[in-house]
């Protein structure tokens, strides 16, 4: 692993720069998810329509929709950008159904007694229904978190480089060890991701950890 | 004071749950909107804070009508609380409690030694402030969906079915401290239940719902009891009427007979000197009865174990009903009365008690009643 050893820095740079383009839109595709699944969970009619809808985005070939892009949005085509955007509409695919449903498992006694000690709607889904919502929120975001490392790597094929970068290094000159590196740190990458949000989603729980009626 | 006037509510499938209900729930009393199911109770209750719209007519509190206020002000202003409590399961119980007067804009400091306080009480333990709801029994989440609702002492408090999920032990301690509390608060509460025995324990007026809220019957727990209106209330409110409303009658001071009594431990032969026909009664160190021994059958001093536990004890001035079982469910046949502290005065026999019963009038329909049915109004004679 002398290979590892030489380009350790380079490898860290392109880890920073792997987790920016899976983390980001992480983040800005729950933004997007949480009015969309709030909207399905309200309306019965919208229900299948956006589920279905966003579910579709999913299925997209992320290579097709990587060169896409450029030819829609004003960037250019070797702008990481392009991958900002693109795995935003993946994680907005992965987290609309969640957000949904984790809403649509909130008690209706809870939400009906907010209403009726009175709180008005947007204040109600802020204190009330999101923070009920957030255990099964965070489960959806763990899987969209490792799904966003995993797609990244593609975005290699339009130039812009990630840890990605390194499977086509070992690939073009028939050398193994980027490729495993490329590989453990992609894994090491995700798991960093999962604990994050285990963590984060502990710390905003507490009473998820409430046992039963005390004896 | 809440006021239903002509209020109707026909949902968007067509069917009628309220049809033109009027009705007034007087302030600082309980009304209880009792029925079988869909007899349209919950959708009054609900409209009352609008959680649901009327179709037609009007609900006014005092003098304001409900349909003209701010929706989220006319709510913070009426405590409510439902079946299964709906308490906030990501917020301690102390926060949960003060879920109101942080609506209101009271600041955290004020809002929690407020909940602290109404935590004690509805009878909870301080240390249970921090706990989460999911960690309390379903009586215990129930009184602090009481105390949540009286956070920010409202002058109206709505019940849907408080106590319907609890088991019939905690439900009747719950009653009995509801009670207690209103005693103390005099708020202006609605109640629905499907229990005509809570609605009749529990309400200053009952108001009886048949399908479509379609008022039955409105009167006082007595007069249900004594004169319901027509087949269905009287189905409704069940058999037993004639002794359930001995409930609602204050016993007189019955001439007691003098009772002697043992302790524990007497020997057979002092309880024999002590027995009145065959039976004498067993009391603690307080003068408090334990049950009736026969002092012929036993062979040993006497014991906890040997004690006939069977009848009921009734306070002095207490309701009629609980004389009268206390002498019916007496071994001995004589109705053991106590003092408020629960020490003996005395006995006496359900001839007695009956006797007093017979010398009572029963409840006269009220006017409206009266000339509902046709009939004229009993002639007062003279003594």
């Amino acid at each position: 692993m002398t290979w590892l050893r030489d380009h350790f820095v380079d490898v860290l740079s392109l880890a920073g720069q792997h987790a920016y383009l899976a983390g980001v839109p992480l983040v800005l595709g729950l933004l997007i998810a949480l009015p969309l699944g709030w909207l399905a969970s309200r309306n019965k009619v919208l229900y299948p329509f956006l589920i279905m809808g966003t579910g579709l985005l999913y299925t997209i070939p992320s290579l097709a929709l990587f060169i896409m892009l450029p030819l829609l949005l004003p960037f250019k085509i070797l702008d990481p950008n392009n991958v900002l955007v693109a795995m935003t509409i993946y994680t907005v695919a992965l987290l609309v159904r969640t957000v949904a449903d984790g809403l649509g498992a909130v008690p209706d006694a809870v939400n009906q007694s907010a209403t009726a000690m009175g709180y008005k709607r947007l204040r109600r889904f802020m204190s009330v229904e999101l923070p009920l919502a957030v255990p099964v929120i965070s489960a959806g975001l763990r899987v969209a978190a490792v799904s966003n490392v995993s797609i990244v790597s593609v975005a290699t094929l339009i130039g812009v480089s990630q840890l990605g970068s390194l499977f086509t290094d070992g690939f073009s000159r028939a050398f193994l060890d980027p490729i495993i590196v490329g590989v453990v740190a992609c894994v090491l990458l995700a798991l960093l991701f999962d604990v994050a949000i285990l963590l984060v989603t502990r710390l905003v729980t507490p009473w998820q950890r409430a046992g039963s009626p005390a004896a | 004071m809440i006021r239903f006037d002509a209020v109707s509510k026909q949902f968007p499938d067509g069917t009628k749950a309220v049809d033109e209900l009027t009705l007034e729930a007087p302030t600082g009393k309980i009304t209880v909107l009792v029925g079988p199911s869909g007899c349209g109770k919950t959708t009054s209750l609900r409209m009352i804070n609008r959680m649901i719209t009327p179709t037609d007519g009007r609900i006014w509190i005092d003098d304001q009508d409900t349909a003209e206020m701010d929706e989220a002000q006319l709510r913070r202003g009426i405590g409510y609380v439902i079946q299964h409590a709906g308490l906030f399961p990501h917020r301690t119980i102390v926060a949960n409690i003060a879920t109101v007067p942080m609506l209101l804009g009271w600041g955290r400091r004020k809002a929690e030694s407020r909940a602290l306080e109404l935590l004690e009480r509805v009878g909870l333990p301080a240390s249970y402030a921090k706990r989460y709801p999911a960690q309390l029994s379903g009586g215990q989440q129930q009184r602090v969906g009481v105390a949540r609702a009286l956070a920010a002492d409202p002058p109206i408090m709505l019940m849907d079915e408080p106590f319907s999920a609890v088991d019939p032990i905690v439900r009747e301690q719950l009653q009995d401290e509801f009670l207690r509390l209103q005693g103390d608060l005099g708020k202006t509460i609605v109640f629905v239940t499907h229990d005509i025995e809570e609605a009749i324990k529990l309400g200053d007026q009952i108001a009886v719902l048949r399908g479509s809220g379609n008022l039955a019957q409105l009167s006082d727990p007595a007069q249900l009891l004594a004169h319901p209106v027509d087949d269905f209330v009287a189905d409704f409110v069940g058999k037993d009427r004639g002794y359930r409303a001995l409930s609602f009658q204050q016993s007189p001071q019955f001439p007691l007979s003098r009772e002697s009594s043992v302790p524990l431990g007497a020997t057979p032969e002092q309880a024999a000197a002590a027995a009145r026909d065959g039976w004498v009664l067993v009391l603690d160190a307080d003068r408090r009865p334990l049950g009736w021994i026969e002092p012929d059958r036993i062979t040993a001093p006497v014991r906890s174990e040997m004690l006939a536990r069977g009848g009921t004890v009734a306070t002095a001035g207490g309701p009629l009903r609980n004389a009268l079982d206390a002498a019916l469910s007496s071994p001995s046949r004589r109705g053991v009365i106590v003092d408020d502290q629960g020490a003996l005065l005395g006995t006496v026999r359900a001839y007695e008690v009956l006797a007093e019963i017979e010398e009572r009038a029963r409840p006269e329909l009220d006017e409206a009643d009266l000339e509902r049915a046709g009939l004229r109004p009993v002639e007062e004679t003279p003594e």
